[in-house]
């Protein structure tokens, strides 16, 4: 095994298909489950600390045991719109062992008590939703999935849905309108999804990978499970390591461990020559470490106490050839592009720090719209109906903060560059904007 | 004080809008509504001809879902696979079967990128450029196809919002088809398979493609052939881990990882033997084939030298650092 849960054999040919997967033990913890009352499997997920791994790092059992009780239709919606940049993990899951997700959802919805599940999958996956409708085919033929499943009280649904192309839809609330076939638009929180979510019914949403860690709390036992990692982020978790690194890809690590050992130790580390500028810890929402900062703990709390987040655990890794210029610019102009325009906060700070990043890359910037473009930041955080404001906030801020001097430079050479070909009459400061400030009739 | 047109209070005369020369944000603002058109009702469907594969389409996902809305996505979705992109008839076909307006499901097809609402090509190349990409080079990369694809009606090149595939920087969807590294040497090729039909690429998509983590398969995994993740090669030029960056790593890049979960692991015992890869790991060129192999990997320290190694296989997940783009 290797220490490797979620990624135990993930290459073995034919996985994805009912027959290897069941030769390898799979669906023996949804019997077992099944045999156990519901409370006693949501016992065991309590007990394991599983944290959800989609970004927010919320309970997951507590979040199955904020369900009300009683005889309401319950829903279950697996979050598979993994579109956070530089994340790829539920992607090779969801490719390699979908029946492994399968098998969560279905333990999970005993827990829950849910009938209807629902996996929302990312439109551009397509390649991954033909593996998972192939498998819950395969699962519910088996009867795995469907009424009265192995002969238990347990009655499933599980649909998979295919999304259509928008980063918001991630958001819990906005997938749950985006599933109810509208604009994935997020909703005010609360009533929050567990007390009425999907078609107004409570709901339980977790990640992916969240899910597809069921299993594996089922085999080892809950308080087994949480003897892994560290004592308030238990488990192990998969972390997808891009950019700047010679051996990108996903790789499943223990949480705690040095973050050197993730981008040194797997990743090979930058290219030859080269060293490690910042990175992303949690994907492009996560505010930015640097090189200072390689030797934090990987793992929920020490990345909170660092100033910054786990996320959906995405490293993205820029070596010291980057202006951070480019780094703020990709970011800002992709959480622009996402912004769903519903609350101003956000669709506004997020076009206009592009609009400042845009003038400090072409030199018409003074060292003023930093400070601007950090309060616009600021103004952004905790005032939007969902985060995704905030998810650019985080990381400009962090950038802004902590690689100030750079910005600077660049803003005072393009002032120098402009001042040699411009030769501003009267010390007057030259440039477009500041005309064009001067000519506006007052 | 007499108001000038536009001002306040509002004289009724006609309203001079000023426009920003940087463009509104607005959505619609510049193609504007007929005002004299009553907004659409729901189609009839005595009048209304939709294509039987499209109605018989669009009724299974709504039949799927406690709430027949919910087949909003799945049936435009359907309708733009027929029309080739979401037209207004295509919008009033769903909207005939589904009993929805137009208006609704126009609402919802112009928030999602994926949506076509203007005729494209029948061929959809997403390049992504977000931040992973453009950090090795998706902005060339882009750039190139683009001006390779030139005024091709058949082939639409768009940059795209992160993929979810950074292991493959810089990446494109090619109809759907997850396909990377690409480099500037790669693109006439990926052009001539789009536009004959044939797969794209096939050394270089995502299905061939095993996890990065060299721990990730056990070694009691019996697996015929190369060896998934087991000595990942280095690159000519590259160095091995622990030697690089400052206060580098102990050797044993796997000595922190999770400890071995007790024996007796159900079901991993009872895998026989396979005989071949399936679909997940072929097609795989002979070593002599792979151009982008120079040289003579070195096995990760901390990995099994004695694992048996072939060429091919893992040339796709070592990652070719180029000085492009940077």
């Amino acid at each position: 095994m290797s220490g490797r849960y979620l990624f135990a054999d993930i290459d073995e040919p034919g996985l994805n298909t009912l027959a290897v997967y069941e030769r390898r033990g799979g669906y023996q913890m949804l019997r077992k489950a099944l045999q156990m009352p519901s409370e006693a499997v949501l016992n065991e997920l309590e007990t394991s600390g599983l944290r959800g791994r989609g970004g927010a790092g919320f309970a997951m059992g507590k979040k199955v045991s904020f369900l009300p009780k009683g005889a309401l239709d319950i829903y279950l919606v697996c979050n598979a719109d993994e579109s956070e940049p530089g994340t790829f993990k539920d992607r090779e899951l969801m490719q390699k062992n979908p029946h492994l997700l399968i098998e969560g959802i279905t333990i999970a919805a005993w827990a829950a008590r849910a009938n209807h599940a629902f996996i929302y999958i990312r439109g551009e996956y397509a390649f991954q939703a033909d593996r998972l409708e192939a498998a819950l085919a395969e699962a519910v033929q088996a009867g795995y999935v469907g009424e009265h499943i192995l002969g238990s009280e347990l009655t499933l649904s599980l649909v998979v849905h295919r999304g259509a192309g928008a980063y918001i839809c991630g958001e819990e609330t906005g997938l749950l309108d985006s599933l109810e076939g509208k604009r994935g638009n997020p909703r005010l929180k609360p009533p929050f999804p567990a007390i009425q979510g999907l078609y107004q019914g409570p709901t339980l949403i977790n990640n992916v990978e969240t899910l597809s860690t069921v299993p594996t709390i089922m085999r080892l036992g809950g308080a087994e499970y949480a003897k892994l990692g560290t004592e308030t982020s238990t488990g192990t978790k998969l972390v997808s390591v891009s950019g700047h690194v010679r051996r990108p890809g996903n790789y499943e690590i223990e949480l705690g461990i040095p973050s050197r050992e993730i981008i040194y130790g797997l990743a090979g580390g930058p290219p030859e020559g080269r060293s490690v500028k910042c990175w992303f810890p949690g994907g492009s929402s996560s505010p930015v470490l640097t090189a200072e900062d390689l030797d934090v703990r990987y793992d929920f709390d020490s990345m909170a106490k660092a100033g910054t987040m786990l996320g959906s655990g995405a490293i993205i890794v820029v070596d010291d050839t980057t202006p951070i210029l480019d780094v703020a610019l990709k970011t800002a102009k992709f959480y622009r592009h996402e912004s769903c325009g519903k609350c101003t906060p956000c669709r506004e700070g997020t076009n206009w720090t592009v609009k400042m990043l845009e003038r400090i890359q072409t030199g018409e910037a003074t060292p003023m719209d930093l400070e601007i473009m950090a309060s616009v930041q600021e103004h952004i955080m905790g005032n939007c109906l969902c985060v995704l404001g905030d998810a650019m906030a985080m990381p400009i801020g962090s950038m802004i903060q902590k690689f100030r001097g750079e910005f600077e430079q660049v803003i005072e050479q393009a002032r120098m560059a402009r001042e040699r070909v411009a030769q501003p009459p009267e010390g007057r400061r030259a440039g477009p904007r500041a005309n064009s400030h001067e000519s506006v009739p007052a | 004080m007499s108001s000038a047109p536009g001002g306040w209070p509002y004289t009724g005369e006609p309203i001079e809008v000023h426009r920003f020369a940087h463009g509104s944000r607005v959505p619609g603002w510049d193609s504007s509504v007929d005002l004299e058109k009553d907004p659409a009702t729901i189609p009839d469907p005595a009048t209304t001809e939709v294509p039987e594969r499209v109605r018989a389409e669009i009724e299974a996902h709504m039949a799927k879902y406690p709430d027949r809305h919910s087949a909003a996505l799945p049936a435009l979705a359907a309708a733009q696979r027929h029309h080739g992109w979401c037209s207004p008839e295509a919008i009033e076909q769903v909207a005939c079967v589904m009993r929805l307006t137009p208006g609704y499901l126009t609402a919802v097809a112009t928030f999602y990128d994926m949506f076509e609402t203007e005729p494209v090509g029948r061929h959809a190349l997403y390049v992504c450029t977000n931040i992973s990409c453009s950090l090795c080079g998706a902005d060339e990369i882009f750039a190139e196809l683009s001006e390779l694809a030139g005024e091709d009606p058949d082939v639409r090149v768009r940059a795209f919002e992160c993929l979810g595939a950074c292991d493959l920087a810089p990446m494109a969807s090619v109809d759907g088809v997850y396909v990377g590294p690409l480099r500037s040497e790669d693109l006439p090729g990926l052009l001539d398979d789009v536009r004959s039909g044939r797969p794209v690429l096939p050394e270089k998509q995502l299905a061939t493609r095993l996890v990065a983590d060299p721990h990730a398969n056990s070694e009691d995994f019996p697996r015929p052939g190369p060896v998934a993740g087991v000595g990942v090669p280095l690159l000519p030029g590259m160095e091995p881990v622990a030697t690089h960056g400052p206060g580098a790593p102990e050797a044993d890049p796997g000595a922190a990882l999770a400890p071995r979960p007790p024996a007796g692991e159900p079901g991993i015992a009872d895998v026989p033997p396979h005989t071949r890869p399936t679909d997940d790991l072929d097609p795989r060129l002979p070593p002599s084939d792979q151009p982008r192999r120079v040289g003579g990997p070195e096995p990760l320290p901390g990995t099994d030298p004695q694992t048996p190694r072939s060429g091919g296989s893992d040339a796709p997940r070592a990652f070719p650092q180029s000085e492009e783009g940077h």
